[in-house]
């Protein structure tokens, strides 16, 4: 824009560079000083982080790129944190892994150990479906009660942990109520009574005249399992029915359910993902929830 | 070349709903969508060269330079990353020509260009016309949008492999990506400058005209986005905040803050000149949506420094023993309060905008809130630009 005159803005005093653009126009001012003190400085620090940290790739006669002058390395660091915290952990959870289960309680090291390895397994693997409580939901057992399908024993959620519950695992805990409405073993007027006899042998109010016709159904059908009485067998993993603890309810409609077409949960066996110390753990956390028994 | 825009979005979002996806963060539609959205976008470079090309001014605008960086880089990171091989002619899958970290590292510097040249470059280009047009005053220092749009565009193209910080990525990469993100601090702080500066002389306007406040604000959040993204980037930093909510708190600052803001002002602006209005509709309605915008934004940003922080700290977080003290599904129901915040942030945000539509559309159809012109006369900056 030579030879054209002089255009100066009359609020910063600046010329402006002559060129106008939809009416805008730009002044010639110079670069503040405190940006471009900045922007070296941002390059002279680059500039220092490359030489002390690895940076340049590609140079003759070197493989990888230069270590720097820290000569750091993430995966060094990693590997010793790795080593260090297998160092600190590692002969408690072989020590954990070679005691007998019920030997635990009486060394306070290691059951402090067990129950905070036992903890942080229990929130990364089993909160999923027990509830980071463990406080359970329909179909998936609260761990905290007394109430055990298979056992509390500790060597009983050992077993669980081991090889699930109907997990496909050859040494999986098995057993298969059987859908009685949906294969047609029992018709819908014998649920209705056998439904109404076990309302009634959980203290429920219950259809006395039904509830007496089921009373032959369930010695028939359910008692080889859940025994005469009603109170559940654990070899076979059979609920007892005459608590007021229910895995899914036990309300009318809802035993119908389970009767008709049974529910058969499952729980994954955990003895190829899981080292042994923390199975153990696991078991002895779990133990410690509330309902753990003797042996 | 507007409808063959919105033919891809429909084919993209349509290929969602069936599942097409190439599992590429922001590059989602498969090679079929990407080869048409390619037609498009190198039809958009050919309009606006030709713009320029029969350019009536002799000068080309510092506007213009943004906005010619924003074409034609987007084009090019498109066409890298998607570069993909179909299993057929007729089937939706492709495999990416890309593998591993390789695909990672292509995918970064697609990813955060994208950011650098779209939301950045692209909507400077819109700061560099509607605040000196706005404000009736001359950019505040030519040199300096020459020397930040140069060195702007030098050093974005490199910071992408700071997504990948403490990943297969080769260290050297990971120092490449952080040090060049430190350096653009400044690159992109001139666009702060010149947008904050340009105001000098026109200060006054702040308190009469709440559109060049939001303008002004958007720039502010710019700045702020602007050094947080290069702390981020920082390894140390970074190993605390990748993968937390900071990163989303992060972006939003610039996505609700910068581009949405910069858009609301050019739209006020644009509304009022292509209808010819003498002044918007409400001059209250636009403060009304500045203000809940602006607390909707603040919300959803403090909220997701929290959760992000409090992500972080508890991921790293261990017992005396060595066992991670948080299981992850504990820091998720942490969460819960800040995310209750940030859907409040969200929604004063969008009810901010719908303010906006309301008061746009008055002042197309030539409305003015009478019992406005009463209280004050109209602002100048509300007369109607010399075409």
């Amino acid at each position: 824009m030579s030879g054209s005159k002089k255009d100066i803005d009359q609020v910063s005093g600046y010329e402006t560079t002559g060129h106008e653009w939809d009416g805008i126009k730009e002044l010639n001012r110079p670069l503040p000083r405190w940006w471009v003190w900045i922007f070296y400085a941002t390059i002279v620090w680059s500039i220092g982080y490359m030489i002390f940290m690895p940076a340049i790739p590609g140079l003759p006669g070197m493989a990888g790129a230069t270590p720097g002058l820290r000569n750091h390395s993430e995966r060094t660091n990693v590997a010793e944190a790795l080593s260090a915290a297998e160092a600190a952990r590692g002969p408690l959870f072989a020590k954990l892994a070679g005691a007998s289960l019920g030997s635990v309680e009486n060394d306070p090291e290691l059951l402090q150990f067990a129950l905070a390895a036992g903890r942080s397994a229990f929130g990364d693997n089993c909160a999923t479906c027990h509830g980071s409580g463990a406080q359970g939901f329909k179909g998936y057992p609260n761990l905290n009660d007394d109430v055990w399908l298979w056992g509390g024993g500790l060597s009983d959620i050992k077993q669980t942990l081991l090889y699930g519950i109907r997990s496909g695992h050859p040494d999986t805990r098995q057993s298969d109520m059987p859908a009685f409405g949906r294969d047609g073993i029992l018709s819908g007027a014998e649920i209705h009574a056998v439904v109404n006899h076990v309302l009634a042998l959980s203290g429920q109010e219950a259809d006395a005249a039904a509830a007496a016709g089921g009373r032959a159904i369930f010695a028939a059908q359910c008692a080889s399992c859940h025994g005469e009485a009603g109170k559940g067998l654990r070899e076979f993993g059979a609920p007892n029915l005459t608590d007021a603890e229910w895995l899914y309810g036990g309300d009318y409609e809802t035993l119908r359910e389970t009767v008709t077409n049974s529910r058969r949960g499952v729980m994954p066996y955990w003895a190829d993902r899981l080292d042994e110390g923390t199975i153990d753990a696991l078991a002895i956390y779990v133990h410690t929830l509330g309902g753990g028994e003797g042996s | 070349m507007f409808w063959g825009y919105q033919l891809f979005i429909v084919i993209a979002a349509t290929g969602y709903l069936a599942g097409i996806t190439q599992s590429k963060e922001y590059a989602e539609p498969e090679w079929y969508t990407d080869l048409w959205l390619t037609i498009v976008w190198v039809a958009y470079l050919l309009v606006f060269l030709g713009t320029i090309w029969k350019r009536k001014e002799p000068h080309i605008y510092v506007a213009n330079w943004f906005y010619l960086a924003f074409i034609l880089t987007i084009a090019v990171l498109h066409i890298t990353n998607n570069l993909a091989m179909p299993v057929s002619l007729t089937s939706v899958k492709s495999y990416s020509l890309f593998a591993g970290v390789q695909d990672a590292l292509t995918q970064w510097w697609y990813g955060h260009n994208a950011v650098g040249f779209f939301l950045t470059a692209g909507f400077l280009g819109i700061m560099y016309y509607f605040v000196p047009k706005r404000a009736e005053r001359p950019v505040y220092s030519y040199r300096l949008s020459i020397v930040h749009f140069w060195s702007l565009i030098f050093i974005y193209i490199w910071a992408g492999p700071h997504h990948l910080h403490y990943t297969a990525l080769p260290e050297w990469a990971q120092t490449l990506g952080m040090t060049f993100s430190i350096m653009l601090w400044m690159p992109s702080w001139g666009g702060m400058i010149n947008g904050l500066m340009t105001l000098s002389g026109a200060w006054d306007k702040l308190r009469t005209d709440p559109v060049i406040r939001m303008l002004v604000v958007s720039v502010a959040f710019y700045g702020m986005s602007t050094f947080e993204g290069p702390v981020m980037s920082v390894r140390a930093v970074n190993s605390l905040s990748h993968y937390t909510d900071w990163t989303i708190g992060h972006v939003h600052s610039g996505a609700l803050g910068w581009v949405g803001f910069v858009s609301f002002g050019a739209m006020y602006c644009l509304t009022q000149w292509l209808w010819k209005r003498p002044r918007l509709y409400s001059f209250a309605l636009v403060e009304w949506h500045f203000w809940i915008s602006t607390l909707g934004i603040l919300l959803y940003i403090t909220s997701m420094w929290t959760s992000g922080i409090m992500q972080g700290l508890m991921w790293r977080s261990y017992t005396d023993l060595g066992f991670l003290e948080f299981s992850f599904v504990e820091t998720v129901a942490r969460m819960h309060i800040p995310y209750i915040i940030r859907a409040v942030g969200g929604a004063m945000y969008l009810v901010g905008a719908l303010i906006m539509i309301y008061n746009l559309y008055r002042t197309a159809r030539g409305d003015v809130r009478v019992a406005e012109l009463k209280d004050q006369p109209a602002p100048a900056a509300a007369t109607v630009p010399a075409r």
